[in-house]
């Protein structure tokens, strides 16, 4: 039996600890690397799961296969192009589990990025969990007025569908005109589903309209999971109000469309929240899905936008949605050159590439401004089957509104 | 405005009456606190889904297909996985605890199974989405619909239950599980007919809500709760008492959406579900406690 001295020991604990440290900062070893390991947690069951299967997941399994199909990840600095491989958990859609989840990927899979989940909930609570382990956090598909300040506290972290209040003071100013040019009276009622986003829609919209001189006839929350929207809309049907705003997530976005047909209640501008932008949308409503508008839109006129909608309905065997589906694409590309670029998985070269490089995307050109992404579609509408983009934060909107939406015709 | 009111509450109500009737005959007779009851009645409505638009096949004729189905199904969940919890529990209360356990196992099967199958997207199809003018309201001519077959349902059971012999019965172990054996009741076929009857009530409802409401694999829990509300102010087991309670919680979600403020809805169930609960401890129709 041997017996170590404490020096011994000492000694050894501080050769390995600099041995380790040593090796942690050596580039990795090209024949070490068979492949670019990306992970995430997605809600693949629990209330998240529809949203995140819409928006979230589909995005991830198309750029994975678009990546790979190309041969993979040029990392010049290690002279190899490397193949994604995907460590995938469910978060049930509860946030505990999503950062749970993210500890795990960081620290026991040490895979080399993490790719965000869905929604703004969970996104802003899982920021932590990115910075402290230092990935870089692509948040695509959260909406959140603290974007400014978070972006400050997690310097890794980007923010790329905007806030409540961009989305709310561009559906205004589109209405503004609308009222100028004579197409609209003064009189705009609101309901909004009181749950995160539909409170920040309503918070901001409520005094951008009156700001701009609106009367608002109705304004109300309903609780979330409602699903008879009759004695809402019979009400706002009789108040004369010809512009009719929802701040809704889906399934209510369906049922409120559903009912305003039964009910006959037409408003001229009829603009509806979360899920308008869905590829399902123009199913459950039918010929009726024309002409109304929602969150989000699309250039219908990009080629780079028809492939990615061609590419994405061959895989997944539907459309991507219309909105938050291009944003989230996009950010995947954005990952993908800016490792490039840095030709080495150095996170915190990446972090600073995606902050302040400017990208070719889906979505065109893209460069974030203080870790957001300014570049974004606030009201689209559904123009001959496309939902097409009439704002744009920083662009002219390429489209123009049709208003007066033609009355709604019974299945 | 009063009567529109009323009519539209009523209607709504009698979607909450169809989706409680049969978790009341499930814990009120088979003692079984089925978690998993919100996912049969999605599955129920995915199998409608399927039929209208794989065989183009109207959904009131898919009920003589999923009713069946769902009464076979729930007879087998019953038989091997519930029986040798109920044979082995002692009292009402290990046996709920034991079947709240494993109906919320059940409730990740079937969501699994369905989120595997038709993904995690919405479905929705249109059936009878035209309005129906009755006394100067117009309602969805697929909501009246389902308030015409709780209606009916809940009324032909009620007279089942009331009027023939396995009825009385049923609701013999309903209200003295113990006794029952005593008269020659077999409790473990009655349970099980009972909670099959239960799932055969839940696709039924699932059926005619997949008429008008948007789906997802992953809705099931709403319903799940909603069902347990009516059924716990109804009085567990009662069948006139979950209709009763489905329609009052449909009237009163809508009068306070009307008349006070939409954003508080869910407060007025609630609101209502615990006064019933301080007056009348065992439910509106229920019997006092013994």
């Amino acid at each position: 039996m041997t017996t170590y001295g404490r020096r011994t020991i000492l000694r050894g604990i501080g050769a390995s600890a600099i041995a380790a440290t040593a090796l942690r900062s050596l580039p990795a070893f090209a024949q070490d690397r068979k492949a670019v390991r990306i992970g995430y947690a997605i809600s693949k069951t629990g209330a998240n799961a529809a949203g995140a299967g819409i928006t979230t997941t589909p995005n991830y399994l198309l750029w994975v296969k678009d990546v790979n199909d190309a041969g993979g990840i040029k990392l010049s600095k290690l002279g190899v192009q490397l193949p994604i491989e995907v460590t995938e958990y469910d978060d049930r859609s509860s946030a505990e589990e999503t950062v749970r989840a993210i500890e795990r990927l960081a620290t026991q899979d040490k895979v080399d990025f993490i790719l965000p989940t869905w929604g703004t909930g969970p996104n802003l609570a899982s920021g932590p969990s990115f910075d402290k382990f230092g990935y870089p956090q692509l948040a695509a598909t959260a909406v959140t007025d603290m974007a400014p300040q978070v972006a400050q506290r997690w310097k890794k972290s980007f923010w790329l569908l905007g806030g409540g209040h961009d989305y709310a003071n561009a559906l205004v100013q589109l209405l503004v005109k609308q009222r100028d040019a004579g197409k609209i009276n003064n009189k705009v009622a609101i309901i909004s589903v009181a749950d995160g986003f539909g409170i920040d829609l309503s918070k901001a919209a409520t005094p951008a309209f009156k700001d701009a001189g609106f009367e608002l006839v109705y304004d109300k929350s309903y609780p979330l999971d409602t699903s008879d929207f009759a004695p809402l809309l019979n009400e706002i049907a009789g108040l004369g109000a010809d512009t009719f705003a929802a701040f809704s997530y889906p399934p209510d976005t369906f049922a409120i469309t559903q009912q305003a047909v039964v009910a006959n209640f037409n408003p001229k501008v009829f603009y509806l929240g979360v899920g308008t932008a869905f590829p399902v949308y123009p199913k459950i409503a039918g010929p009726n899905h024309n002409n109304v508008m929602g969150i989000g839109g699309i250039d219908p006129d990009s080629p780079d936008i028809e492939a990615y909608f061609k590419r994405h309905t061959e895989l997944i065997g539907e459309a991507p949605d219309s909105w938050a589906s291009a944003v989230t694409y996009s950010s995947l590309q954005i990952l993908h050159q800016a490792i490039e670029r840095v030709g080495d998985i150095d996170r915190d070269a990446v972090a600073s590439e995606i902050s302040t490089g400017e990208f070719d995307t889906i979505l065109g050109k893209l460069k974030l401004k203080d870790n957001q992404l300014w570049s974004l579609w606030t009201v689209g509408q559904w123009q001959d089957g496309k939902f097409v983009g009439l704002s744009h934060t920083e662009r002219e909107g390429a489209r123009e509104p049709i208003v007066p939406k033609p009355n709604w015709t019974a299945a | 405005m009063l009567l529109s009111a009323l009519l539209t509450g009523l209607v709504l109500g009698g979607t909450y009456a169809l989706i409680a009737m049969g978790l009341t005959l499930q814990y009120g007779v088979a003692r079984i606190m089925n978690l998993a009851y919100g996912d049969v009645i999605i599955a129920a409505a995915f199998g409608a889904f399927v039929l209208f638009n794989l065989a183009g096949l109207n959904p009131l004729l898919g009920l003589l297909i999923i009713v069946p189905a769902g009464f076979v199904l729930s007879y087998l969940i019953y038989a091997l996985m519930l029986q040798p919890l109920a044979r082995r529990s002692g009292d009402r209360g290990r046996l709920e605890v034991d079947s709240i356990l494993a109906t919320f196992g059940l409730l990740f099967v079937i969501q699994g199974i369905a989120l595997v199958v038709f993904g995690s997207g919405f479905m929705s199809y249109s059936f009878l989405a035209v309005p129906i003018n009755i006394l100067g309201t117009p309602l969805a001519a697929n909501r009246v619909l389902a308030f015409a077959l709780a209606v009916l349902l809940g009324g032909g059971l009620y007279l089942l239950l009331t009027r023939t012999r396995w009825g009385t019965a049923i609701r013999a172990v309903a209200v003295a599980p113990g006794s029952a054996p005593l008269v020659g009741i077999d409790v473990d076929r009655v349970a099980r007919f009972a909670f099959a009857l239960g799932g055969a009530l839940a696709a039924a409802g699932g059926v005619i809500i997949s008429m008008y409401l948007t789906f997802s694999a992953t809705a099931g829990v709403v319903f799940t709760m909603k069902a347990l509300v009516v059924v716990i102010m109804g009085g567990v087991g009662n069948i006139p008492g979950a209709l009763a309670a489905g329609l009052i919680l449909g009237v009163v979600e809508t009068l306070v959406a009307s008349f006070i403020d939409p954003g508080l809805t869910l407060a007025a169930t609630y609101l209502i579900f615990l006064a019933v609960l301080v007056l009348r401890p065992s439910g509106l129709f229920g019997r006092n406690a013994s």
